[in-house]
């Protein structure tokens, strides 16, 4: 059988492409799972509340991609502390921190920082959900391009895109007009997660996002957190040891023995459970106080 | 097997204690003398008034005219009494006082919460408190002596580049005493009534979402956009029609800046105009029995005016306000 140029042409021709498909699928795909940037420091961060020290001396770095799971007593400085993060400290009346705090080595707290381009770049979901009740499912993801004043060119696809990554657009998406407040708690918490992701933080600040969920809520929003820890560095309070043992790769314990409180011990959060180096630590995590 | 009985529901009744229903007694009384006090004033304005109304009809409201001939018995000869001049004069200065001190007050409310250092909120929200404390005739004398004629100067400004609208025509050529100046007048007496409203309405938006603005990135400016005013809308609606209620029914600080003209008028740059409460005040002192009738008749009309508007406010606040909340 004589071949045809022809068709010998064609087979050469579809042969790399291919291929060159597959790397190319290959290298998008390696870039959606890299987080941008070097990631989050804080170093010697300290806050008060007027006069009174809450947190001292808190020294962490939080590498692009990972997941950090920060644990310890109420009163211990968690949420003060990942408030210093995205400059969210600083609207409480007296607050006052010292300290640096750096995305991408840079001080967020440096003079001549636009506080407004911090926040968007670290996100932040709250304890209590708190979609915008004036706004529709909708309009609610959407919300922090509308506050920050960002064009995009398909609104469409990134509502979408973030309902999915927040686990929430297969119930909501025959009803996007609908009123936030509509949702359950758990489903209007994941609304919020979606609203964060809009703006594409390279941070996620996650202050005890469980905390007012049920079981089954908080299990979907520990998907989420896995899924998203792909594409940006996650910091969450969390009260729920298992739940600190289920999604993060690293853990930090704080405690405050009457004083400010303390970063006591970061590690791996395999070894903070099975082998803490500090007492404190494992009466904490074995559930002998706190 | 046994069928279920459905039960029917049991009657639940609570038995209060006597402390509970003292006190359940004095709270209704507080609660139902204002309504006695202002149905005791209506049915007596309607008593007072029913003569006129009955002799006059429809025209009472329609026609502009208002003269009363006396013999020298000070027996009637002849009365034509209406209110269509005075009508139009009450809406037209309210409406132009509350078109002024709304987008003020709102400002100023937002400036008070938002932006103020707390030493200087504290200072404000006492002048601005005093303020609407302060006595209408101070305000209508200084409105005449020092208000006045600047305000004639934007009337003027305003009718020179905007006359070819019908409402800021003025023909003819006269500025002084026009509903224009007594609506400006009137702003100043509500903004602080507004304000305060709207001050506190504002204070009570969540801080929650406020927080939840911030961390997405807006500034104070986008937050206020997207939590605050669609939080506070309806208590500023609110608050507005508490202020027309006050500039509709003001009467001395109108008096002192109005000309009242007995023609309907709606250029309100024009020196003509009216307003009831003030024809109430320059008829009261020298009427003879049967205009005061006429005055109380047309006290009515201004009570039930109010009424309407407080009404109209009502229903505002409760279609707007759902979807703020």
């Amino acid at each position: 059988m004589i071949q045809t140029p022809e068709s010998e042409k064609a087979m050469s021709s579809t042969q790399p492409s291919s291929l060159a498909s597959v790397a190319n699928a290959r290298i998008e795909r390696t870039q959606a799972s890299t987080a941008t940037g070097t990631g989050l420091e804080s170093r010697g961060v300290h806050a008060w509340f007027g006069k009174n020290h809450v947190l001292a001396d808190i020294n962490l770095e939080f590498a692009a991609g990972s997941v950090t799971a920060l644990i310890g007593p109420s009163g211990c400085g968690k949420s003060t502390f990942i408030r210093t993060m995205n400059r969210m400290h600083e609207f409480i009346p007296g607050a006052a921190m010292a300290g640096q705090v750096l995305l991408d080595g840079k001080d967020v707290y440096a003079p001549g920082v636009d506080v407004t381009k911090i926040r968007l770049q670290i996100g932040m979901v709250f304890q209590k959900p708190n979609p915008f009740p004036s706004m529709t499912i909708g309009e609610n993801v959407l919300s922090g391009l509308k506050l920050a004043q960002i064009k995009v060119a398909d609104k469409d696809e990134l509502l979408e895109s973030c309902l999915v990554r927040a686990g929430l657009w297969n119930e909501v998406k025959d009803r996007l007009d609908a009123h936030g407040g509509s949702l359950s708690g758990g489903q209007q918490q994941r609304l919020c997660i979606a609203r964060a992701l809009a703006v594409s933080p390279q941070v996620l600040l996650m202050d005890e996002p469980c905390s007012a969920l049920d079981p089954g809520s908080t299990l979907r929003i520990e998907d989420t957190i896995r899924e998203l820890s792909d594409s940006m560095t996650i910091i969450i309070v969390t009260h729920n040891m298992q739940q600190a043992a289920r999604v993060s790769d690293y853990t930090a314990f704080f405690l405050s023995d009457g004083g400010p409180g303390e970063m006591i011990e970061v590690a791996r959060t395999s070894d903070i459970f099975s082998q803490p180096k500090d007492k404190r630590t494992e009466n904490y995590v074995t559930g002998r106080f706190g | 097997m046994t069928a279920t009985l459905i039960p029917s529901p049991r009657k639940i009744s609570t038995e209060p204690r006597r402390s509970d229903k003292v006190f359940r007694g004095v709270v209704t009384s507080g609660g139902l003398s204002s309504l006695v006090v202002l149905g005791l004033i209506a049915a007596f304005l309607a008593y007072r008034g029913f003569e006129v109304l009955r002799a006059e009809g429809l025209s009472f409201i329609t026609s502009a005219e208002w003269s009363i001939t006396l013999d020298e018995s000070a027996n009637v000869v002849e009365s034509n009494f209406g209110l269509s001049a005075m009508l139009v004069g009450t809406i037209l200065c309210a409406l132009v006082a509350v078109v002024i001190a709304v987008p003020i007050s709102v400002l100023s409310a937002l400036y008070l919460n938002f932006y103020a250092p707390a030493w200087l909120k504290k200072i404000l929200v006492a002048v601005i408190d005093m303020m609407a404390a302060f006595p209408s005739i101070l305000f209508g004398i200084w409105g005449f002596l020092v208000l006045m004629p600047s305000v004639e100067y934007w009337a003027k400004l305003i009718n020179r580049y905007l006359g070819w609208i019908p409402i800021f025509e003025v023909e003819p050529y006269f500025f002084s005493r026009s509903p224009f100046v007594a609506g400006v007048v009137l702003a100043i007496m509500i903004i602080p009534i507004i304000t305060s409203v709207s001050r506190e309405i504002f204070a009570q938006a969540p801080l929650d979402r406020i927080q939840a603005a911030f961390a997405l990135g807006a500034t104070r400016w986008a937050m206020i956009k997207a939590v605050v005013i669609p939080h506070g809308r309806s208590g500023v609606v609110g608050g507005a029609m508490l202020g027309l209620g006050r500039a509709m029914g003001e009467t001395v600080a109108v008096y002192t800046v109005l000309n009242i003209v007995y023609q309907i008028n709606w250029q309100i740059l024009l020196g003509a105009g009216g307003n009831v409460a003030s024809l109430i005040i320059l008829k009261f002192g020298e009427a003879s029995e049967f205009e005061i009738k006429a005055l109380m008749a047309a006290g009515l009309i201004l009570f039930l005016l109010t009424l309407a508007v407080n009404a109209l406010a009502n229903v505002i606040v409760k279609t707007t306000g759902k979807s703020g909340r």
